[in-house]
Formats: structure tokens, C-alpha cells, sequence
């Protein structure tokens, strides 16, 4: 099968559903000519026109709330914030409008729109543009939030959260967005709400996800020189998340440990941890859960802290070990 | 020599009018520079230039003093240093070490140097201005009698923050001078495509404040214009929105391919060269010469080489470093 890039992959989940459906629009900044801040949306003007890919001022807070009133109103827009940093000044029509109106208003009315946003840490950027604050948004019910970590997961997620009744927010991560995989030319649809086992293995649970799901692939790859066997269970998306697959691996291995770049405290680690500590894998557990996320800093702009400030391929390791010694 | 008088406000010395001169090669070349280290992939991160914007990050803070505050933004190095920074300690924060002046935790789009009065650039469009507004409310209240110039770009005036920001300070009557660089594009929208004013400055209107349109590459325009807009504030009149018309001459960022404007456009205004033009006028009235000139910009250029040295040479954080000043 051809392999396409996973920034290539979001896009042509994008086109293909344009193509096929008038009311799917894009809006956002400097997604026409320049292509987005990240490439993603290059070429769509000229194929799709001004009117379907909307370049925005820099209103975030606007064309948040433009986007959730074409949604109830009969549209189905994919909103690009250019950086996932930049979702606070949107959140308010986010969490405050689109996460609730449905609800409020006794079932009536939908917000069927996708929020599209770079996430993650690794460019350099510093504090203000390197972020990942997906569990402020998994936090509100009425949202739905996903986190593909592969081209291929990427396209079928998409074309999911496209097709969704209801507001998700879809975070990419900058550093996959050149990453490979084999991707059907075809659309297909990866069900938001089903986990991943991207790796099976006996000795241990680790539960990761977007750009630590392949720093605990390769942690994996090392750990089975030393006859360590890994399983790696992707969720893809954290809200809905599945916990059945997680909880079901937990019971075979019957040790966890949980990874995501988000700062550890407060982070979806913390949620996860919880979901198998009230489960029936409680009993099955060997030893104590490990979580590793984010130092408790911004992300600091000098390159060494930079990686410093998240969980590194030897920091996986070394959990993995410390976790083993513990059963 | 014949001494043409220029018109420039009465705080402006002959030799603050050198000063001014060699400012903006400070501005230019230290730009440059960083534009180089990028393109050699030197330095990390990205980065956003101000060259061709000199005249009004040096017109407008010449006539500031150290207590007088100001905000500034992603595009902040020129800012940064007509507030009084030093090349040195500016170019070691890009190269991330400790002797910079955020020791290498911000970065290009986070140098701030307080005890200059310089509240920091900013990663956020627009979040600087609001900053602006609660210094200015701190001097109202604590009756100092400092003022702030919050920089911003032309896009940032589309943000909800602006607009906010703006209406406070006029109703609160603040010590404020909003100063809008209008480069024309923010990133790749036009300004014509963004907004549905034929100035910036008529959004003053919405506000109650007085809006001052000026050209953005006329030194002494920009000072003319601030010094107006100071003595305003400073007597408690309240804010004034300045729009400087200029040009940034680089991309948006390290990686822009410029496609939402024409190379005809850019050369048009390098024509408007706004060191070019401030050299003419002060040769034109006899407080410079062309050796002069050339040899305040050389002495620039070894300012910036020197700099370079000194944050090559500097140290490195430590791993320590990440958690510390997360909190006060
Ligand atoms: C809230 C927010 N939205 C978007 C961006 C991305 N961004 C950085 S600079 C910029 C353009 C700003 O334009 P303008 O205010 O005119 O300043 P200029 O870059 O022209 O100096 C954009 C869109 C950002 N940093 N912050
Ligand atoms: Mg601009």
C-alpha cells in the first residue's frame, strides 16, 4: 500500500469529505494561500475556493463562535486553530457554548463541527506555542477529543470526528506531522472511542498517547532485547475512551504505566490510572501504577530542557524496569 | 556647516538624533544576523523579524524614559532594544543560555527586560495589550507618573483583546499610548482582506480616543506623533491610538514563502528604506556625513559580531533549571 504523510493524511480526510459534502468547510488563519501555519491545508483553496476555505483575522475567540453557530444552524465547519496554545482564547464558545447547547436546551439542536489543532512540544517554540492541554477539554462533557498518533489513524479518526454529531476537538501532533504510514486511497472511518493495541506484550501496560505512543513503541523495541515484553495500548481518543481494551490489558499483564507529554499533573494520566484502580484490574495489578507526563513548568525554549521538560524513550525504560522490580 | 533646524520634539537632542541613527542599525543588524543563524539552522525555534520596521520601535521609545513601561510582541527584538536592551544579553537568549535575559527559557518571542521597563515581547497576538492597560493602571492608581506604549501589529487589532484593552484605557482615562505597527499583513492576511477601515487609527473612533495615523518609516514622524500622544497621557487626557504604516521586508516567520504578496510590493517599499531616509535627513541638515554614517554602522556590525561571541561563550542551563521560577 502507498505510504502518505500523517499531515498528508489529514488533509485528504478533509478533501475527500469536501468533495462529497457542500455543507463541510474549513475556516481559520492563514489556511488559503500560505497553506496553514503547519502546511496542512495547502492546495485546498485552489481546489475548494475563498468561500469553503475561509482565511480568518486573528480572532480565535470570532471564529470559534462562527463555527459553532454554522454548526447548529445547519453547517458542518472543521475549525483550524493554528496553535493548540491559542484554544484558550476560543474556549469560552467551546466549553461555555458548543460542549453544552444540546444538553440546555433538552436534546434540541446539534454542533456537528471538528476543532483541528497542532499540539506538543520539540520545535523550539517556547511557552506560549508548545502546549498540550487536551485534558482541559476532556474535562467538559459535550466534548469529544482525539489524539492520533499515525497517518493512518489520522485519516480514519478524522473522517470520524467529520461525521460526528457533536463538537471534537482533534489535536494533531507537530512532530507526526511528517511521520509515514500506509493509508488507503479510499476514505474509511476508525470509530472514535476504540483503543489501539499497537504493540501486544505480557510483562507490562503501557498506556500512551499521540507522539508518546512511538517513544513507548521504541522503548518497547529495547525492553525486548532484554526479553521485557511490552504491550502497548493506543486510546487514539481520550474522550470517548476505551476503557474496556485498557482495563483487559491491565488483567493480562497486571502492571501499568501511562504516558502522555501533557504536564503529569492534572493530565489524562491521572484518569486513566484511576479507570483501572476502579475496575476489575485492580485485583490483577502487581504493582503501582506509574504515570509520567510533563514536568510541572512551562515549556522552557532552551533545546536541552525542552526535551527535559517530557517523558524520553530512557525515561520509559527506566518506569518500565522500576515497575517490574515492584511485582 | 549650515545647521538645519529639524523638527523634532524639544527632548530630542543633536545627539540623541546620532544615537538614533546608530539605534536603528542596532535594530536592522542585529535582526539580520538572527536571520542568518536561522537560515543555517543555528538557532531553534523561529523567529520574527523587524527589519524595515526600524524607524517606529526607535522613534517612539526615544522619547521614553527608563520608568516609562512597554509591551511588545512576536515580532519584539527592535523594541527590545530601543527600550535599552543590549545586543549581548539579547542574542544569548536566542542561543538559550543562562546569561540571557530570560536565561534561555523564553526565547526569541519572550524577552522581557523589566528593570528597563520593558514588560516583555509576547507569543500571544494581542496579549500584550491588555498587559499595557494594567500597567498604565497601576501608575493611575499608585499616581506615578510613567506611561506605556503597548506595540502591536496590525492583525492584533481583530482580536477580542484589543478591543477590550482599548476601552478600558479610554474610560478609565489611562497613561497609555497604543502603538499599532502596520506592516499590512498579519502573516499572510492582508490588512485590506482583514479588516473593512482604510486606517487602523479610525478604530480609535469606536473609543472616544483620538487616532493618529503616521508614516511608519519617518523617524521623526513617529517621534512627533508619541510626543503628542505622551503629553496626552501624561496629563491625564488619556490614550491615543498611534498606527505607524510600514513594512516588514523579511517573512512572517523563519518559513514563509510569501505567497500572499507580490515581489513588485516589497521592492516598492525597500524604496522607503526607513534608515535610508533618516540618514538623508540628517546629512541634509548637517549632523551627519556619509564616513560618519558608515562608520556608526560598522561599529554596529562588530556590536552584533560581539554579541554573537559572548553568547557562544555563555553557559548552558542545567537540568535544574526547568523547575525553578515557576512560581515567586
Ligand atoms: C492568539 C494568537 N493567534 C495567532 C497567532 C499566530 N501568529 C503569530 S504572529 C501572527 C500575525 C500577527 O500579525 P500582526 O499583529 O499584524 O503582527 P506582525 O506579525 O505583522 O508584526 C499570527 C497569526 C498567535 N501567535 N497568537
Ligand atoms: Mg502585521
Amino acid at each position: 500500500m502507498r505510504e502518505i504523510t500523517y499531515l498528508e493524511a489529514v488533509r485528504e480526510a478533509m478533501s475527500i469529505e469536501m468533495r462529497k459534502n457542500e455543507d463541510v468547510y474549513i475556516l481559520g488563519e492563514d489556511i488559503g494561500v500560505y497553506g496553514g501555519a503547519f502546511g496542512v491545508t495547502r492546495g485546498m483553496i485552489e481546489e475548494f475556493g475563498p468561500e469553503r476555505v475561509r482565511n480568518t483575522p486573528i480572532s480565535e475567540a470570532g471564529i470559534a463562535g462562527a463555527a459553532v453557530g454554522s454548526a447548529l444552524t445547519g453547517m458542518r465547519p472543521i475549525l483550524e486553530i493554528q496553535f493548540s496554545d491559542f484554544i484558550t482564547i476560543a474556549l469560552d464558545q467551546m466549553v461555555n457554548q458548543a460542549a453544552k447547547i444540546r444538553y440546555m436546551y433538552g436534546g434540541k439542536g446539534k454542533v456537528p463541527m471538528v476543532l483541528r489543532t497542532p499540539s506538543g512540544s520539540g520545535t523550539g517554540a517556547a511557552a506560549q506555542h508548545s502546549q498540550s492541554l487536551e485534558a482541559w477539554v476532556a474535562h467538559i462533557p459535550g466534548l469529544k477529543v482525539v489524539q492520533p498518533s499515525t497517518a493512518y489513524d489520522a485519516k480514519g479518526l478524522l473522517k470520524a470526528a467529520m461525521d460526528d454529531d457533536n463538537p471534537v476537538i482533534f489535536y494533531e501532533h507537530k512532530l507526526l506531522y511528517k511521520t509515514s504510514s500506509e493509508v488507503p486511497e479510499e476514505e474509511y472511518s476508525i470509530p472514535l472511542g476504540k483503543a489501539d493495541i499497537k504493540r501486544e506484550g505480557s510483562d507490562v501496560t503501557i498506556v500512551a498517547t499521540a507522539i508518546m505512543v512511538h517513544k513507548a513503541l521504541e522503548a518497547a523495541k529495547e525492553l525486548d532485547k532484554e526479553g521485557i515484553s511490552v504491550e502497548v495500548v493506543d486510546p487514539r481518543t481520550i474522550v470517548p475512551l476505551d476503557k474496556e481494551t485498557i482495563v483487559n490489558s491491565v488483567k493480562k499483564t497486571g502492571k501499568l504505566i501511562v504516558v502522555h507529554e501533557a504536564v503529569k499533573r492534572g493530565g489524562i494520566g491521572g484518569e486513566i490510572a484511576s479507570v483501572v484502580a476502579e475496575s476489575e484490574a485492580f485485583d490483577y495489578l502487581d504493582a503501582p501504577i506509574k504515570r509520567l507526563g510533563g514536568a510541572e513548568s512551562p515549556v522552557p525554549y532552551n533545546p536541552e530542557l525542552e526535551r527535559a521538560h517530557i517523558p524520553q524513550v530512557p525515561d520509559i525504560i527506566t518506569a518500565v524496569k522500576e515497575t517490574l522490580n515492584r511485582a | 556647516m549650515d545647521m538645519l533646524k529639524l523638527n523634532v520634539p524639544n527632548s530630542i537632542t543633536n545627539d540623541k538624533l546620532i544615537d538614533l541613527y546608530k539605534q536603528m542599525w542596532q535594530i536592522r543588524l542585529f535582526d539580520e544576523k538572527v536571520d542568518e543563524f536561522f537560515a543555517k539552522g543555528m538557532i531553534h525555534g523561529t523567529t520574527h523579524l523587524a527589519v524595515g520596521q526600524e524607524a517606529s520601535a526607535a522613534g517612539v521609545c526615544a522619547l521614553l524614559t527608563v520608568e516609562d513601561k512597554i509591551t511588545s510582541t512576536h515580532r519584539g527584538h527592535g523594541h527590545c532594544i530601543a527600550k535599552g536592551a543590549t545586543p549581548d544579553k539579547m542574542m544569548a537568549e536566542l542561543f538559550g543560555r543562562t546569561t540571557g535575559y530570560c536565561k534561555g527559557k523564553g526565547g526569541s518571542m519572550h524577552i522581557a527586560d523589566v528593570e528597563m521597563g520593558n514588560l516583555g515581547a509576547n507569543g500571544i497576538v494581542a496579549g500584550g495589550i491588555p498587559l499595557a492597560v494594567g500597567s498604565a493602571l497601576t501608575a493611575k492608581m499608585k499616581r506615578l507618573d510613567y506611561v506605556t506604549v503597548c506595540f502591536f501589529g496590525d492583525g492584533a487589532t481583530n482580536e477580542g483583546s484589543f478591543h477590550e484593552a482599548v476601552n478600558l484605557a479610554s474610560i478609565w482615562d489611562l497613561p497609555v499610548i497604543f502603538v499599532c505597527e502596520n506592516n499590512q499583513y498579519g502573516m499572510s492576511g492582508s490588512v485590506k482582506e482583514m479588516t473593512r477601515v482604510e486606517n487602523i487609527a479610525d478604530r480609535a473612533q469606536a473609543y472616544g480616543i483620538p487616532g493618529e495615523v503616521a508614516d511608519g518609516n519617518d523617524i521623526i514622524a513617529m517621534m512627533n506623533v508619541t510626543d503628542k500622544a505622551i503629553k496626552r497621557a501624561r496629563s491625564g487626557e488619556g490614550p491615543t491610538l498611534i498606527e505607524a504604516k510600514t513594512y516588514r521586508w523579511k517573512g512572517h516567520s523563519k518559513s514563509d514563502a510569501k505567497k500572499y504578496r507580490t515581489r513588485d510590493e516589497e521592492q516598492e517599499w525597500r524604496k522607503k528604506d526607513p534608515i535610508k531616509r533618516y540618514k538623508e535627513v540628517l546629512i541634509e541638515a548637517g549632523l551627519l556625513t556619509e564616513e560618519k554614517a558608515e562608520e556608526v554602522r560598522l561599529a554596529v556590525k562588530k556590536e552584533i559580531e560581539d554579541a554573537v561571541k559572548f553568547a557562544e561563550a555563555s553557559p548552558q542551563p542545567t537540568l535544574n533549571d526547568l523547575l525553578t521560577d515557576v512560581y515567586a
